[in-house]
């Protein structure tokens, strides 16, 4: 009889593959590993093989520099790649622009591996792809029922609207540097915002990266000193988290502070960082998402990674589906920069 | 109901009170009456109704899902009404979100059972959490967004515009959802009557004198001059009947002073300072804030703190209007006024004769009953000013005595809001007090974040940031030592003791007078130096 723990399981390192000699976004540098997405938590430097799709092996690149690992596969989404006896499928995860869950095969044994995911639509990357499987292997970054992200047009239209009420005042939006910060600007797009965005100097090369990928972000500028400080009145200024209450933001003309992100449903978690207007907009599976998915896949079993087990492991008790928390360590609350 | 939920959202999240103003008035604007008539009436705290208890409405949910998630979703979020508009679990059927108006007249007519019942109907209807969050804070009657009423007031001026003492005269006199305010504001009918008794009238208030620029000017032979008290100020309302204390901004405080009230036998409008007194003396400060903000008031602590006004100023008398008579007019209605009354709960402020500036000079210097804390300072009135509502440059001065000043050492930064979110601004700072290990160590003493410019706060800040020692979320502990650190020349109007110092003293208006940047810490005060100071004011 085979067990899944057989296939994976925990390790100090990340989520290790015993027949196939490999770990999934492991947080030390290991010999071989797949990873699921290029933000910094999952994807870090030092491996010896790394396997992932091509756009997450370029956001690699560019995050680290082009030796970043000894060897580097790419795998396209739908892509099968042995590794030893094992079976490894990278399909869309609809969480940043590269992003996969990992589907893993072994002996009829399927087991997926979600990474972070969202199910909504997002115009820099295909939508998340539900596959069948013994074992679901799921994020609970947002695993509270508080969390329900509204609508992120109507969130990008309440942003739309207070430019209009203040145009004396710059609109300055934090925003992971890695996929949010991009989605943001298509979503602006798409709600027919059609002047020049103004970008902190982090966010440039990723930008250029997702141009490179075929996303249109439209006319973008640096926010940079040399611009008077009346010439952002009535602009809209994207930059990393961590520069909203920085020296960065003196520039700017009385600017109002907002934030998209998951954390911004809770209000005490905006006031703590004096954001003026949240904007609840995020990359991962709120509550729903994360309960309709399991609903859907119907796994044998549920194993959660990180983020808030207990209520998704208790809600997945409930409804039928035997659910386990593997506490793996290393990855952050993203957005918590 | 959507609009006024992002308004409330906004205005929580809001620092700045320009900004605040900017929300409101363009929600006023753009939204319909009757809606925006109850808005305002919710804002300014004029919406009475039996505010409903936020736990039946825990019931609702955990009869809808798994008691332990909503537990654990309530122990994140922290507040109840914020944790039930998130995790509702809507049931299916409703599809109508309700308007304000109607919520609101639900709210005021239904019976308890019956409001609970519109309200897990209305959530269900609800799409966004933001939405259910103004609803249970609008059932609460407890919104705190930060607003106060006269600002509220003056964004539905700013749609005349028409100036804020014209809306506040008028505000007794109308009922929401006011759609006779608006409907005057926006030009489509004439001013509302506002010849209501016991109307608030909007008072006068004075520009803070520049010493060195405004005396110069002034010929003292135009002014008279009084002490400025130390209370709170208040107009007292006898009119037809109708009595009301109000506060300089408007809010009625009447059922905390049947006391004051019951004193008068004619109708007249009075312009005075609210005070504890005994025997015709002022009581402190400390005793006055015994009978400040209490619902209910009873026998024994009104005769335990005998409260009464120093009148300075009538504003009516019987059906006269004397705001327009010079203040020197004025002045003698309100000496005959007062005798009239002869009663202890009603007394003058009295004129301070002077002949030149240099002579009023030396009586501030000397405060009555030689005592600091009865009189903030003295007032300058032109005796020909008519009493003006706002606060017009030259008829009316403060002159403010001079504040106390300590020197303390700046202890722990936190970073401001909204202009100073990226700034350390609020600064924590302490005197010297003996550690137990026999040295000096430093105990905090107060709390400021004003009384520095711009560019010194730029200095400030790169002072924080060069010296901390310790990050505590938004808080920084900074460097203070004897021989390196940061002290701050502290101006403060009062000492109190408090228990909830460590220090055992709470200063009154501290503000940051001078930045030391000469003075070594080990040169500031001691904690003696404010023990003295408070014993000098106590031994009265």
């Amino acid at each position: 009889m085979i067990r899944p723990q057989d296939l994976l399981c925990p390790r100090p390192e990340g989520l290790y593959c015993a027949p196939g000699d490999f770990y999934i976004d492991p947080v030390r540098p290991v010999d071989r590993a797949v990873i699921t997405h290029g933000h910094s938590d999952h994807a870090r430097s030092g491996h010896g093989a790394v396997l992932a799709t091509p756009q997450t092996l370029d956001i690699m690149g560019e995050r680290y520099g082009a030796q970043f690992a000894q060897a580097m596969q790419p795998a396209e989404y739908g892509e099968v790649v042995n590794r030893d006896e094992v079976e490894v499928t990278l399909v869309p995860a609809g969480h940043v622009l590269g992003s996969a869950q990992a589907v893993v095969r072994w002996k009829g044994l399927t087991m997926v591996v979600s990474g972070d995911y969202k199910r909504r639509r997002d115009p820099t990357c295909p939508p998340f792809q539900p596959v069948a499987c013994d074992v679901f292997i799921t994020e609970a970054t947002f695993g509270l029922p508080v969390f329900k992200h509204p609508d992120d047009k109507d969130e990008i239209a309440r942003l739309l609207r207070s430019v209009a009420q203040f145009p004396e005042r710059a609109h300055m939006i934090g925003a992971y540097a890695l996929g949010k910060a991009q989605r943001i600007i298509c979503l602006l797009r798409e709600a027919g915002w059609d002047e020049t965005i103004y970008v902190h100097g982090a966010l440039e090369r990723l930008n250029a990266l997702y141009e490179r990928h075929g996303v249109d972000l439209g006319p973008l500028a640096p926010a940079t000193t040399g611009r008077k400080k009346d010439e952002f009145a009535g602009q809209i200024i994207i930059g990393p988290p961590s520069a909203l209450q920085d020296r960065w933001s003196r520039r700017f003309p009385d600017p109002v502070a907002a934030f998209a992100s998951g954390w911004m449903q809770v209000r005490a978690r905006a006031r703590q960082r004096g954001v003026e207007l949240p904007l609840v907009i995020s990359d991962h599976a709120d509550w729903d998402e994360l309960t309709a998915t399991v609903d859907e896949i119907r796994p044998g079993e549920l194993w959660i990674t990180h983020g808030r087990e207990e209520a998704l492991a208790r809600w997945a008790e409930l409804h039928g589906v035997s659910a386990r928390a593997l506490a793996l360590v290393g990855y952050e609350e993203e957005d918590e920069d | 109901m959507r609009a006024f939920a992002e308004l409330l959202d906004r205005l929580s999240l809001t620092p700045s009170r320009n900004a605040k103003l900017t929300l409101v008035r363009d929600y006023l604007r753009d939204t319909p009456d009757p809606d925006r008539g109850w808005a305002l009436a919710t804002l300014t705290g004029d919406l009475t109704f039996d505010a409903a208890k936020p736990t039946f409405i825990r019931k609702a949910v955990e009869e809808r899902m798994d008691p332990q998630l909503f537990w654990w979703s309530y122990d994140y979020v922290g507040d109840l009404a914020e944790a039930v508009a998130l995790v509702w679990p809507m049931r299916p059927g409703a599809n109508r979100e309700p308007e304000l108006s109607e919520v609101v007249e639900a709210l005021r007519t239904a019976t308890r059972a019956e409001v609970q019942r519109l309200i897990e109907g209305w959530l269900d209807a609800m799409r966004e959490p933001r939405e259910r969050w103004a609803l249970l804070k609008l059932m609460t009657r407890e919104l705190r967004v930060g607003l106060s009423a006269r600002l509220a007031k003056q964004a539905a001026a700013d749609l005349g515009p028409v100036p804020v003492a014209e809306v506040e005269e008028l505000w007794h006199a109308l009922h929401p959802p006011y759609e006779d305010l608006f409907a005057w504001l926006e030009g489509r009918s004439e001013k509302p009557t506002s010849d209501n008794p016991g109307r608030f009238r909007p008072v006068m208030l004075a520009q803070a004198i520049d010493e060195a620029v405004d005396f110069a000017k002034l010929n003292p032979a135009d002014y008279s001059a009084e002490w400025k008290w130390d209370g709170i100020r208040v107009q007292a309302v006898n009119e037809r009947g109708v009595q009301r204390l109000y506060t300089r901004t408007g809010d009625d405080i009447s059922r905390t002073f049947p006391d004051i009230l019951d004193a008068f036998h004619e109708d007249g409008v009075l312009d005075g300072e609210l005070l504890v007194m005994r025997d015709g003396k002022v009581a402190t400060f400390a005793d006055l804030q015994q009978r400040l903000n209490r619902k209910a008031v009873d026998a024994k602590l009104m005769a335990q703190y005998p409260a009464a006004i120093r009148a300075y100023d009538i504003l009516a008398e019987g059906e006269d209007d004397l705001r327009t008579l010079p203040f020197c007019e004025r002045r003698k209605r309100l000496e005959a006024f007062v005798e009239r009354q002869h009663t202890p709960r009603i007394d003058l402020s009295p004129l301070q004769p002077f002949s030149s500036w240099p002579d009023l000079a030396d009586l501030r210097a000397a405060p009555p009953e030689g005592d600091p804390q009865i009189a903030e300072g003295i007032m300058l009135k032109r005796v020909d000013s008519i009493y003006e509502a706002g606060r017009p440059k030259g008829p009316w001065f403060k002159w403010k005595r001079d504040p106390f000043l300590v020197d303390a050492v700046l202890m722990y930064a936190q970073r401001g809001h909204g202009k100073r979110s990226s700034f350390y601004s609020d600064y924590t700072f302490g005197v010297w007090t003996p550690s137990p290990e026999g040295g000096r160590m430093l105990t905090p003493v107060g709390k400021a974040y004003f009384g520095f410019t711009d560019e010194e706060l730029k200095q400030i800040d790169k002072f924080v940031r060069d010296n901390t020692v310790e990050r505590f979320g938004p808080v920084r502990s900074v460097r203070a030592e004897p021989h390196a650190g940061l002290v701050f020349e502290v101006a403060f109007e009062g000492l109190q003791r408090s228990g909830r110092h460590k220090s055992g003293v709470a200063m009154r208006f501290p503000r940051i007078n001078r930045i030391r940047w000469d003075k070594p810490p080990r040169e500031a005060d001691e904690l003696t130096t404010l023990e003295r100071l408070l014993e000098q004011i106590e031994a009265r």
